[in-house]
């Protein structure tokens, strides 16, 4: 033994002895992943937080948090002489007066767009693979979280500048709180301090931006992390992969080594982008005043769908014992996201109650072997989809000549029609798709081979598929639909049989497949 | 017309009628009145009007009517001034490509001369604005851009975007960018109020301060990328575009390259 295995074998034993600590790590870092490129989303969500932290911190040494009015003697000319908050006179000094200051700012701004499109996306493998089934629900839940406050964080962020786009947004969000139902008025003053934009409001966003939501945050990840390293990861389905292990790698050395590149890939690939694509030129746009507004005032992505249902939405509004009720604010702005993010946590319970499946899952779906799922993911997106584009109407207009008002009563309809359309097709190629697999688990590939046989006639060779992508094709199993019985055995009506006779009815159609081959249908090809 | 012809035993119709005979009285006369009065000037001034009116009569007279008395397609020229001939004709909006929501602003179809006679021509109709002059669109030396900036804020941005990148308005209208637009011809557009746009008037926005925004518009306009690519000046969409595009694909791309190396 080298002297050197011998300094660092006596250090490493004196810690164990006194923290036992060897076992742990030994069990620990042998605990294996499973590997696949979908798997990493989750983990650009996480390193893209890491990287906001990292940033966010330079950035709060320069930026100053309050509505002071100041007067602008920086570096960039065209607002110098200006009076303006501190918050936008410090960001304008972070953009061109601290060194690496712009940088650092758009490496934080592009990473929190990152960190939003990874959530999605991560969460999008999640739904349609069907990973958030038992026992991994409150994982689902703790992610739906993750995503809400997520959206809110990136707000905050947008609005601290005080620049004339992010007092935009926080007008909107006013608006939002004003259309409350009789405590509206109240607790818009309650969060302003007063009238707006009152001089209370950036202060304390800033504390929730920098501590309070990065504090939960830190909590939830952990808790979301936790939960996957107790209960597992889940893995596609192949040979060798059961419900009971997991194939992979272990985390020492592969994936200690693939996460921690995988970490500088995505700082890498974010700074590259902040230093090659302007984000947020707060420059240009301004400080903020009430009387003043920016044609084309979007927000940040991840609250376009928002935006977008606020301007879809007819102007409604009602007088009702001396309280304005703004329908054409509280319905887009508060009631369907309400709706959406409800039924969203709530779906692996939904699902579980119209399949009746209350078993453990850790074998991902392929999503055409869950058609309905996968519709229903479609249907969303879809919806997502034409609300993002409508938040983003008058770009439209004027990039593709088109008018505000075609496109905005386009939306109108399309957001009632595309997404069940969309529900509609995907099932439909769900299930073309699973007629695909049993052809070809029954038939096999076509090999393009003609053979002309002894009498003439011509055939195409058809090769049998290996028995490990046979296995992948068919290893799923088939949920029958719930068959609940509407009468008791003498014939007469259960109670709640109405409820009943719905759940089944709902049932039959999540439960909808092509038969999978049978082995009799396999034995049957082969006596040919 | 037998919806009208119900009203005409109805007590205002007198009053009304006398009423409508006076306007048109009145606008024939200061129409007809308009002409002579001008074409008493110079000998080299009445060839520029004659030239222009020869130009108007080919290109324009056909929506605007052979006097500039509009029609029910384009409106009356008589009063809008030569500051409006310049700039329509001059960014090449008019004469309009087709009858679409709005004129949009292309190659000029007339040399400066023939635009300077068609200005002349309208001009001498009845006054309006004339064309600023280059001692008058002194920005450079008169302007000044941070205030121009807030006057943009204030008045310009809500429609041309905070960058003056152009914006969308309803039916189809929209504010130009005014990224190709020249002093002389921004200082038209304030004054004479083209299309959509409002007649800001010396009093509402005053000489020295349009020049102010002038002179912000230019620095706007030549405003270098201070951030890396500017993706269009036109907020946090395009920066959405490409998150979702160059950024989660080069991500992804990588996701799918690292897992196929393990094998």
């Amino acid at each position: 033994m080298k002297k050197s295995e011998k300094v660092v074998g006596t250090v490493a034993n004196y810690v164990d002895e006194r923290t036992g600590a060897a076992k742990w790590l030994k069990k620990n870092l042998n605990k294996v992943f499973p590997d696949h490129w979908s798997f990493m989303l989750g983990e650009i969500a996480l390193y893209s937080f890491v990287i906001l932290l990292l940033t966010g911190v330079f950035l709060t040494f320069w930026f100053d948090p309050s509505q002071r009015e100041v007067l602008y003697n920086g570096s960039y000319e065209p607002l110098s002489g200006i009076k303006m908050s501190a918050a936008y006179a410090s960001t304008l000094d972070i953009s061109f007066d601290v060194r690496g200051g712009l940088l650092m700012r758009q490496i934080h701004h592009w990473a929190a767009l990152l960190f939003m499109v990874a959530i999605v996306a991560h969460l999008m493998r999640v739904f349609f693979t069907g990973a958030f089934r038992k026992p991994r629900e409150f994982n689902w839940i703790l992610g739906i979280g993750l995503l809400t406050l997520g959206i809110v964080e990136g707000f905050l962020g947008y609005s601290l500048p005080d620049d004339l786009l992010s007092g935009t947004g926080i007008r909107i969000a006013e608006a939002i709180i004003q259309s409350i139902p009789v405590v509206g008025s109240y607790l818009a003053f309650f969060a302003f301090g007063g009238p707006f934009p009152g001089e209370a409001f950036i202060p304390r966003i800033f504390t929730v931006h920098v501590l309070l939501l990065p504090g939960i945050f830190l909590a939830l990840i952990t808790a979301h992390l936790m939960l996957v390293w107790y209960q597992k990861h889940t893995q596609y389905p192949g040979p060798g992969r059961t419900e009971k292990n997991v194939v992979g790698y272990p985390l020492m050395p592969v994936y200690m080594a693939k996460a921690g590149g995988f970490f500088f890939i995505v700082f890498g690939v974010t700074a590259f982008i902040a230093a090659v694509a302007s984000i947020n030129p707060i420059w240009l746009y301004g400080p903020y005043t009430p009387a003043q507004i920016s044609a084309g005032s979007q927000p940040d992505w991840y609250m376009g769908w928002l935006d977008g249902l606020v301007r879809m939405a007819p102007p409604w509004e009602s007088y009702i014992f001396g309280h304005t009720i703004s329908w054409n604010i509280l319905i887009p702005g508060l009631i369907v996201p309400g709706i959406l993010f409800t039924a969203m946590a709530l779906y692996p319970f939904i699902e579980s109650w119209l399949t009746g499946d209350k078993r453990e899952h850790h074998i991902l779906d392929r999503p055409r072997n869950a058609p309905t799922r996968t519709a229903i993911g479609a249907m969303s997106l879809t919806f997502i989809l034409v609300t993002l584009m409508t938040g983003g109407n008058d770009l439209l207009a004027t990039h593709f000549s088109l008018t505000i008002n075609q496109i905005t009563w386009a939306s109108r309809i399309g957001v009632f029609v595309l997404p069940p359309l969309a529900f509609v097709i995907t099932k439909r190629l769900c299930l073309s798709l699973q007629r695909a697999d049993r052809d070809l688990i029954l038939h096999g590939r076509e090999t393009g081979r003609l053979v002309r046989l002894p009498h003439g006639e011509f055939v195409e060779v058809h090769e049998p598929l290996s028995a490990e992508k046979a296995y992948t094709l068919a290893s799923h199993e088939q949920i029958p639909a719930l068959d609940l019985p509407l009468e008791d055995g003498a014939g007469v009506r259960r109670p709640k049989a109405l409820r009943a006779k719905l759940r089944a009815r709902m049932s039959a159609a999540v439960t909808e497949q092509i038969p999978k081959p049978t082995s009799e249908d396999l034995k049957e090809i082969e006596h040919h | 017309m037998r919806h009208l012809s119900k009203y005409r035993r109805h007590r205002f119709a007198g009053p009304m009628l006398l009423l409508f005979a006076l306007f048109m009285i009145g606008t024939t006369y200061s129409v007809a009145n308009a002409t002579p009065k001008l074409s008493t000037n110079s000998f080299a001034k009445t060839t520029a009007i004659d030239e222009g009116r020869q130009i108007f009569l080919r290109g324009c007279s056909s929506c605007h009517g052979l006097n500039a008395e509009g029609g029910s397609i384009a409106p009356s020229l008589i009063g809008v001034g030569a500051a409006s001939v310049d700039f329509q004709v001059g960014t090449g909006r008019m004469p309009m490509a087709d009858m679409s929501q709005q004129a949009m602003r292309k190659k000029p179809l007339y040399t400066p001369e023939e635009v300077a006679a068609l200005a002349v021509y309208v001009a001498s109709l009845a006054p309006g604005p004339a064309i600023p002059t280059e001692a008058v669109v002194e920005y450079a030396r008169d302007g000044n851009t941070a205030e121009g900036g807030e006057l943009f804020r204030s008045n310009c941005a809500m429609c041309h975007n905070f960058a003056g990148q152009g914006g969308a308005l309803s039916r189809g209208k929209y504010a130009p960018s005014l990224m190709d637009s020249t002093p002389v011809q921004i200082y038209e557009a304030m004054i004479t109020g083209p299309q959509s746009m409002p007649v800001f008037s010396d009093k509402v926005v005053t000489p020295e301060e349009k020049l102010s925004i002038i002179k912000w518009i230019v620095s706007a306009q030549n405003e270098p990328n201070l951030g890396g690519a500017s993706m269009g000046r036109t907020g946090p969409v395009s920066e959405g575009l490409l998150i979702w595009t160059l950024g989660i694909g080069l991500l992804i791309g990588i996701s799918v390259w690292l897992a196929t190396k393990a094998r």
